[in-house]
């Protein structure tokens, strides 16, 4: 670990520090006279530069590689997801509070079948941390298995072919995957890294932002709102300039 | 366990209903203790300018919503079913933390017509004794309130929200621009209605020229700057488009940091628990009225709170639990159809739609969470309904929330596939030609839908979670068929292209399929016991001295949002308290 790396964890951890130390119940008479910003109200940018903390084996990170650069790939509107990011905003986002499925509700007993019949679609008890793990394995295994090549040596054609049969839920990726919800979270996921605020490490040069035409973080429209029907050209503008 | 000083009210929840009681209490000299089991939160320190234009850490994770792991509910469409648990985010979208929803809110601000309150009276008076009993609608029932009398509510916390709008009936003169069909106001709105984008505009010529009545929404996006009645000053909402699931680094939004806390923080006679969770209530030995409220701190501490008055304030869902957890009243047993906790429960029968215009600049970042144009000629009671198959109605909106990137990545025309280049192009097509248009109607009560507890799934204190039982009725299906295709004509007449269409009663409801928050009643007010769990100024008929204050007191639902509602029975609510039950504890009403 560099010293730059070093120092990014250290701030890290003291942000987790921060967090935990804050479950405490208060009494307020008036308006707290503690004026900084609230630590774990504000945004934490993906680390830049270090190495993956989630995504660490080669072959799982060669494969979401080959899956998001298909769900996204390099056009004329843009760069690939992985160019653009996508897969360092991945590793940030599984390695923090959504990936360890913080906010989920994952008490037991879970019925699979009763969840699944009331509310239409399937409901897992794991985060979305270990169904990266296992929905890469699996997906890999099934490479291995039907085309004896690694997934990521597959040709763009036999991707878009398995993804698509993914999407339509006709792929079996085996008992512990449910192949079309993996689907839906790798899709979701890929376009959240190319659509969010470039701080989170996806929408590299607010390339995603630029493809569509929406301006980023400004926060006053008040000049344009009466300016109908006019193409504004805005230059889009992020939260914490990127790089 | 530790006890603290008795209070003369304790308001647990700390939201809308929570701030708005808190002020007109602490305003008549009671000293009051409001507990809030997420974290003091404002407007500086948590979600200044520099912070909240940020979709994915506010409106795709939610980070201001109350997640599921801290409660959630369990849902089933019937009783013959098992519930299940919400495990994920959800239609159910309950605030946290200091200011509760109404810190993130979208702002639409509405009264409910004077026929949302009354429903049953005036459907018998128009269309015949018998047809509330032909269409299956038995469980409806007045308020036991009219909207003359909330009238002064109503105003008071338009003052204090500073809404803007344009009255369409200023002491039952009608005015072009405003809303028509609303229930007369003394007095025009605090702040004059928020401006067109391109989108409004259209729409509003398309529905004028089809001989309808467009007004622009009354919004708590404050078109200028404001003091409002406690003195707090207001900013202009800049159209910034990260407004609902978002505070507001403005000042301009509608809510309990920007409009009360900073007058209520400072008297002296209140106090706030900040990450302490009420429990239940602790009842006396005659068990007929609360001693106060058992909580628990963050810490783990476990905390008595005495109090002469129990108000909860926790949001609908959260109020009827309690009600339940403290085994006040008797639950509602739908093959019985009797008790009444629990009864009444419902939600808002909604439908929406996206056309698209070629070459033409939407410009959707240009947007806030009220910011839109809407017709009620169809919504309420406002058209004859002799010779249709149901009663109620919806609001007809083209509106301008917001262009968030993630959000509508989804919103193509004629289903283009959600990935690839052809996704690509297709969004960079679609992006700023779409329009949309909400349709938000009433609903109406059935014996089937209501709450209760769960018997399998538990919170993280081992309590357990509360059960949702409920799909639409039918009289609600039918209402938004027919009012969705009078919204269909005016995509088609504005010029819309390749409409996508999502009316959301056509398949069975559940809670990863809707878009509205809206959930309403569960322990609602009437004038009868037997039908309704609290009195017209929400206090328990059971147990005197608590008053249950939120959407869960809405018997039906009108073709609005909640919101201004539920602040107008807090005040009214609040305003009983201090100036009749302190002096005369008991009943406010005989049963
Ligand atoms: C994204 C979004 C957009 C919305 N837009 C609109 C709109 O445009 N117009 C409109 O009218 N309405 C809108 N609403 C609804 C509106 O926010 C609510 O109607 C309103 O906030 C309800 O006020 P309340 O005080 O009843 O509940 P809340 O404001 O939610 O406050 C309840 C508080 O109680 C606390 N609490 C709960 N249980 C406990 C407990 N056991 N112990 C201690 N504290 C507890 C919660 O943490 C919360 O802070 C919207 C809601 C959402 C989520
Ligand atoms: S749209 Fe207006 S009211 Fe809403 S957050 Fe932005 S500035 Fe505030």
């Amino acid at each position: 670990m560099n010293r730059r790396e070093a120092l990014f964890s250290l701030g890290s951890m003291a942000a987790a520090g921060g967090l935990a130390s804050s479950a405490k119940a208060a009494e307020l008479h008036g308006v707290p006279a503690q004026t900084a910003l609230s630590a774990d109200n504000m945004p934490t940018p993906a680390r830049r530069g270090g190495a993956f903390q989630v995504l660490t084996d080669d072959t799982d990170r060669a494969t979401v590689k080959a899956v998001f650069d298909r769900l996204i790939p390099s056009d004329e509107l843009g760069p690939s997801a992985s160019e653009a990011g996508c897969l360092e905003f991945l590793d940030d986002q599984l390695a923090g509070d959504y990936g360890s499925g913080k906010a989920l509700y994952l008490e037991g007993p879970l019925r699979p079948e009763n969840e699944e019949a009331i509310m239409g679609s399937p409901q897992f008890l794991s985060t979305p941390r270990e169904r990266y793990n296992t929905g890469l394995k699996a997906l890999e295994a099934y490479a291995q298995k039907t085309d004896g090549a690694a997934f990521s040596a597959l040709s763009p054609d036999r991707i878009d072919a398995i993804l698509t049969d993914l999407e339509a839920g006709k792929l079996d990726l085996g008992k512990d995957v449910n192949g079309q919800a993996f689907f839906e979270l790798m899709l979701q996921n890929v376009r959240e890294g190319y659509l969010a605020d470039p701080m989170y490490g996806g929408n590299k040069d607010m390339a995603g932002w630029k493809m569509i035409g929406f301006p980023g973080a400004r926060y006053d429209y008040r000049p344009y709102v009466d300016r109908h029907d006019q193409d504004l050209s805005l230059t889009p503008v992020s939260i914490i300039p990127s790089n | 366990m530790e006890t603290r000083p008795k209070a003369d009210v304790v308001i647990c929840g700390f939201g809308w209903a929570g701030s708005t009681m808190a002020e007109e209490l602490t305003r008549a000299g009671l000293n009051v203790v409001a507990i809030e089991r997420g974290k003091w939160r404002d407007t500086s320190t948590d979600f200044p300018p520099a912070v909240d234009p940020d979709e994915l850490k506010w409106h795709t994770r939610r980070n201001m919503l109350q997640p599921m792991s801290v409660e959630t509910t369990t849902f089933r469409n019937n009783t013959g079913q098992t519930a299940a648990p919400v495990r994920n985010w959800s239609a159910y979208q309950f605030g946290w933390d200091v200011g509760g929803a109404g810190t993130h809110w979208a702002g639409m601000s509405w009264r409910f017509t004077p026929w949302d309150f009354q429903v049953a009276t005036q459907t018998k008076e128009r269309y015949g004794a018998g047809r509330l009993n032909e269409l299956d609608l038995d469980f409806v029932q007045d308020w036991g309130v009219t909207y003359d009398e909330m009238e002064t509510y109503y105003d008071r916390f338009e003052r204090i929200a500073g809404t803007s709008g344009k009255a369409g009936n200023l002491n039952g003169q009608k005015i072009k621009g405003g809303n028509v069909f609303e229930g007369a106001r003394k007095r025009e709105y605090p702040t004059p209605p928020l401006k067109d984008t391109y989108w409004m505009s259209k729409y509003r010529k398309t529905v004028e020229d089809m001989g309808y009545h467009p007004f622009t929404i009354p919004a708590g996006n404050l078109s200028q700057s404001y003091v409002n009645t406690l003195g707090v000053t207001m900013g202009p909402c800049t159209y910034c488009g990260f407004c609902d699931f978002h505070g507001c680094g403005n000042f301009s939004k509608s809510s309990p940091q920007a409009c009360i806390l900073p007058a209520l923080m400072r008297r002296k006679n209140f106090t706030l628990l900040t990450e302490t969770e009420v429990l239940h209530g602790v009842k006396s030995e005659d068990g007929k009225t609360l001693t106060g409220v058992n909580c628990i701190t963050a810490d783990g501490t476990e905390v008595f709170q005495p109090a002469d008055v129990v108000c909860f304030t926790a949001y609908q869902m959260d109020n009827v639990r309690l009600m339940l957890l403290s085994k006040v009243g008797t639950p509602y047993d739908p093959s019985t159809g009797e008790g009444t906790i629990g009864r009444n429960y419902n939600y808002q029968t909604c439908a929406s739609m996206t056309g698209f215009f070629d070459d033409s600049h939407m410009n959707p970042f240009i947007g806030a969470g009220a910011l839109g144009v809407q017709i009620d000629d169809f919504n309420g009671d406002n058209f004859d309904h002799a010779g249709l198959d149901f009663i109620g109605g919806g609001g007809i909106m083209g509106y301008s929330t917001d262009g968030r990137p993630i959000a509508h990545m989804n919103s193509l025309r004629g289903g283009a596939k959600r990935w690839g280049s052809e996704w690509k192009k297709a969004y960079a097509r679609d992006y700023s030609t779409a329009g949309n248009i909400f349709v938000q109607g009433t609903s109406m009560p059935t014996r089937g839908n209501y709450l209760s507890l769960d018997p399998n799934y538990k919170d993280r204190h081992g309590q357990p979670l509360l059960r949702v039982t409920f799909d639409w009725a039918e009289n609600d299906k039918k209402m938004t068929n027919w009012v969705t295709d009078k919204a269909k004509e005016i995509m088609v007449n504005a010029g819309g292209k390749d409409i996508n269409l999502e009316r959301q009663t056509d398949q069975s409801w559940n809670p990863y399929s809707q878009d509205s928050s809206h959930t309403i009643g569960g322990a609602v007010i009437g004038a009868d016991p037997t039908r309704s769990a609290l009195n017209p100024y929400l206090q328990s008929w059971d147990c005197p001295n608590l008053f249950v204050v939120g959407a869960s007191a809405f018997p039906n639902n009108g073709g609005y949002n909640p919101t201004v509602t539920v602040g107008a029975l807090a005040i009214r609510a609040a305003e009983a308290i201090h100036t009749e039950y302190m002096k005369n504890p008991g009943a406010l009403v005989k049963a």
